[in-house]
């Protein structure tokens, strides 16, 4: 009996002229969403602790939230590794040898630490909260309080005491722990973009401004997925108020000051990132035709030619120079604000589409091409980890987090 | 109440630290261990290096055939250790390439992907046998994050089939296309040079296979070894040196057109 | 109360702790840095030597010579010298024992990897072996009816 063959990446790569035998599209979708995933995790910590570190108190609604949404990130930012690896079950392997040479030992370490310092962060904001919730619960009987005043009393690890002195120690901690997570959550997306910028094989990876368009374009990323979810939360809470005592009431226009409020200052750090982001990666287009290596020929055949609309007409033109005009017109309004924000996150992915499967499109032998096709009706295990449906659990997963964690730890009072 | 739970936490934790510390020193400090780092893994005195000289190669690919039968590569994966390409330049200077099945089945068809090139516009017409560089400075290895590929003592570099975890990094981190995926064991593959046969004083399967002398397999520490006075004597070239990896297969007859 | 603030410091201690214990019983003993460098030669020591005990198939001519000695030397004093046995009979392993006897490849395909004529200039080295063009020569027929392999000058009867 011939055991079933798979050539990975057989299935969604064509190949036209010369292409190297053992050549295919290995890293697919989950390798998009990987780095699309982190940035939006370091993204958002970065804006939580934009209030926390430097007291933008214009930011001080969001940063609660954010803060508690790079929680819901965290373990997404893991799943399309898992999804992608040939041998998922081994994946833990990388904490217990972890060969330092390769900037993907450092995932396990840099990951630890920093979910470490996100869950300490909340676990000093939400501490009061805890306790307060282990005396409200008290006197509830139901089986879902108790084990709501069992999971407090867990996490709580013990520690009661809320005289005003150690609340202060609370808002301290909360302020050194988001200054440490500024610069480690730039380390782990940074090093995404050196996974990516190190590999001196590929023509297209290997700059050293990989790192830092990464972490650029991450931080783009994760403010507008912030906005965007405060958006959403926000008229559902506006909705519910118009249900609830029509559509002139007071608490509808107070939500509907304070969301454009929130929105009008966030677009502002939005837009500062994202000029940085596409002057660097402007930079590197620049300098790569300019110096001509080897190497420009076929890049200059897959972005010109190969993937023109993709990188363009998708990436720069509708992803990042269209939300960038429509945030810049004056008078922002919601629902210009939501198709920018949009716009915007459908540009981030499209450069790490780009990145990964255009860095792909060429062969090494600087002589072929390979073109990729995302697997969409999944009919093996394969096919559904690497294709659209596998994405597509990826992208759902933190909202379906948030929806549970923040039963525990609300994020959206007006009142905090 | 409160407070005897966090004396109860506090110890146990400092318990559990205490096993762990020396736990931890044992594994990095090991006798065992410090004593195999001054180990090497291969053959003593001993670097293999190869030859392959496209002079003599006429493409009837028996040395893939060889390759895969002996190495378990499923016969009809279009995923191969070695393979041979073809290249045909023409006047204008285009050059056509192929390597359909890696050249498994041989060159017998003078078209190349359906293409018929009018044999007067020929100018040159060559075959290049591929295998693992078996590189000095090897990126596939530097980049796996497990340990799980390695370079021997005596040059080889091999894949732990039981450790790789199958992410991919060594194969996009070669720049000659090497790697790939077993189709059976779903981990990453490699030519080893045929480390079972080389370490028993045999030759590899390609290079007995082959009938014309193309691949030759050597002791490049040996002077009295063929391949290490053909390295030492003739005009030999590698492939992509640009990338630093100083590749230990060497070409007699490259052409500027291979890739 | 004393200070609460390094609580979390104790849960990741902790959580260390665990997978250092678990580390210990996952990790093969003999991993470890086996060379010079923790870049080249970070590996299981054992491996090696799983690589070194992989079955050799293609056993050389010189096993098939013990049984098949008149083949063998026919061969050898003919224009296919240079040809391994065991590229046409397929590879040894433990042959008579297993496989008892080995499949040979009498295809028309075998032959025409070095046969066909491929119209290169003369410094290819393909030009030195005498072509055929496979759609004009006896096209379907299998080149053994007529030409014996062992010893191609000779012309099967």
């Amino acid at each position: 009996m011939t055991p079933e063959l798979f050539v990975h990446g057989l299935e969604w790569t064509e190949k036209s002229l010369y292409v190297y035998p053992n050549e295919f599209i290995y890293w697919s979708i989950q390798i998009v969403m990987y780095p699309y995933m982190t940035g939006l995790v370091a993204g958002a910590f970065v804006l939580s602790s934009l209030y926390h570190v430097f007291g933008q108190q214009d930011l001080k609604d969001m940063a609660r939230f954010s803060l508690v949404f790079s929680l819901c990130l965290l373990p997404v930012a893991m799943m399309p590794l898992q999804f992608h690896l040939q041998q998922p079950l081994r994946g833990i392997e990388v904490m217990f040898t972890p060969h330092f040479t390769s900037a993907i030992a450092a995932f396990g370490i840099v990951f630890s630490t920093y979910a470490v310092i996100v869950m300490s962060e909340i676990w000093f904001v939400y501490r009061t909260y805890f306790v307060e919730q282990i005396g409200e619960l008290k006197n509830d009987t139901s089986a879902a309080g108790s084990i709501k005043r069992w999971i407090y009393i867990i996490l709580a690890l013990g520690a009661s005491d809320l005289s005003d002195k150690a609340v202060a120690k609370d808002k301290k901690a909360v302020k050194i722990l988001a200054g440490i997570g500024i610069p480690v959550a730039g380390f782990l997306h940074g090093y995404a973009g050196f996974i990516f910028g190190s590999v001196k094989a590929n023509a297209l990876w290997m700059s050293p401004l990989m790192p830092v368009i990464f972490i650029m374009s991450a931080v783009v990323s994760g403010i507008a997925l912030c906005m965007l979810t405060y958006i959403i939360i926000m008229e559902w809470k506006k909705f519910q108020a118009v249900l609830a005592r029509g559509k002139g009431d007071e608490t509808v226009l107070l939500l509907r000051g304070v969301e454009m409020d929130v929105m009008t200052k966030t677009a502002r750090y939005l837009i500062m990132f994202l000029v940085a982001a596409i002057s660097l990666e402007m930079l590197d287009l620049i300098f790569r035709g300019y110096t001509a290596m080897k190497s420009w020929d076929i890049l200059r055949s897959v972005m010109f030619h190969e993937d023109f609309v993709k990188i363009f007409v998708l990436q720069y033109g509708l992803g990042n120079l269209v939300p960038f005009i429509m945030l810049l017109i004056p008078g922002l309004t919601i629902r210009r604000t939501v198709i920018a924000l949009c716009l915007v996150l459908f540009g981030v992915f499209m450069m790490r589409w780009n990145v990964v499967i255009g860095g792909q499109a060429f062969s090494l032998s600087f002589a072929g091409f390979m073109h990729y096709h995302l697997p969409i009706i999944p009919h093996n295990l394969e096919t559904f980890k690497e294709g659209l449906f596998g994405a597509l659990t990826v992208a759902a997963t933190p909202f379906v987090l948030f929806w549970g964690i923040n039963k525990l730890l609300p994020s959206l009072d007006l009142k905090h | 109440m409160s407070c005897s739970r966090r004396k109860f936490l506090k110890s146990t934790l400092k318990g559990t630290l205490a096993a762990s510390v020396p736990l931890s020193a044992f594994r990095f400090l090991s006798p065992a261990e410090s004593r195999a780092a001054t180990e090497s893994t291969g053959t003593p005195g001993t670097r293999w290096g190869f030859i392959v000289d496209t002079n003599k190669c006429v493409g009837c690919g028996f040395c893939v055939k060889a390759c895969k039968k002996e190495n378990e590569v499923p016969y009809d994966a279009p995923v191969t250790r070695t393979w041979v390409e073809r290249y045909v330049v023409t006047r204008d200077g285009k050059d056509y390439i192929d390597s359909p099945m890696g050249g498994r089945d041989g060159f017998t068809d003078p078209k190349i992907r359906g293409e018929e090139i009018p044999p007067e516009e020929i100018t040159k017409a060559f075959f290049v046998p591929k295998l693992c560089n078996q590189c000095e400075n090897p990126p596939c290895v530097q980049v796996c994050p497990v340990g799980a590929t390695y370079q021997t003592g005596d040059g080889v570099v091999l894949v732990d089939r039981s450790w790789c975890i199958g992410c991919g990094y060594c194969i996009m981190a070669c720049p000659y296309g090497v790697r790939f995926f077993h189709p059976v064991y779903r981990v990453a593959e490699k030519c080893t040079f045929c480390y079972h046969r080389i370490s028993k004083g045999m030759k590899t399967a390609c290079v007995d296979a082959c009938p014309f002398g193309a691949r030759q397999i050597g002791n490049l520490l040996d002077p009295e070894d063929p391949v290490a006075q053909i390295v030492q004597t003739q005009r030999v070239a590698v492939l992509k040196d640009e990338y630093g990896t100083k590749p230990q297969v060497f070409y007699i007859g490259l052409d500027k057109n291979v890739r | 109360m004393k200070n609460h603030v390094l609580r979390p410091l104790w849960v990741v201690l902790g959580a260390i702790a665990l997978l250092l214990l678990v580390r210990y019983f996952m990790v093969p003993a003999d991993f470890g840095v086996h060379g010079e460098s923790f870049k080249l030669s970070f590996h299981r020591l054992s491996n090696v030597d799983d690589w070194r005990n992989f079955t050799v198939k293609y056993k050389g001519n010189t096993l098939c010579i013990e049984c098949h000695e008149e083949n063998v030397e026919a061969h050898a004093n003919s224009a296919h010298a240079i040809i391994q046995c065991e590229n046409c009979h397929g590879p040894a392993e433990n042959h008579p024992d297993n496989p008892e006897s080995l499949a040979l490849d009498t295809s028309r395909e075998l032959c025409l990897r070095c046969h066909a004529d491929l119209p290169y200039p003369s410094s290819t080295a393909r030009n030195q072996i005498p072509p055929i063009d496979p759609n004009k020569h006896n096209p379907g027929s299998a080149c053994v009816q007529c030409h014996n392999p062992h010893n191609p000058e000779l012309e099967v009867g």
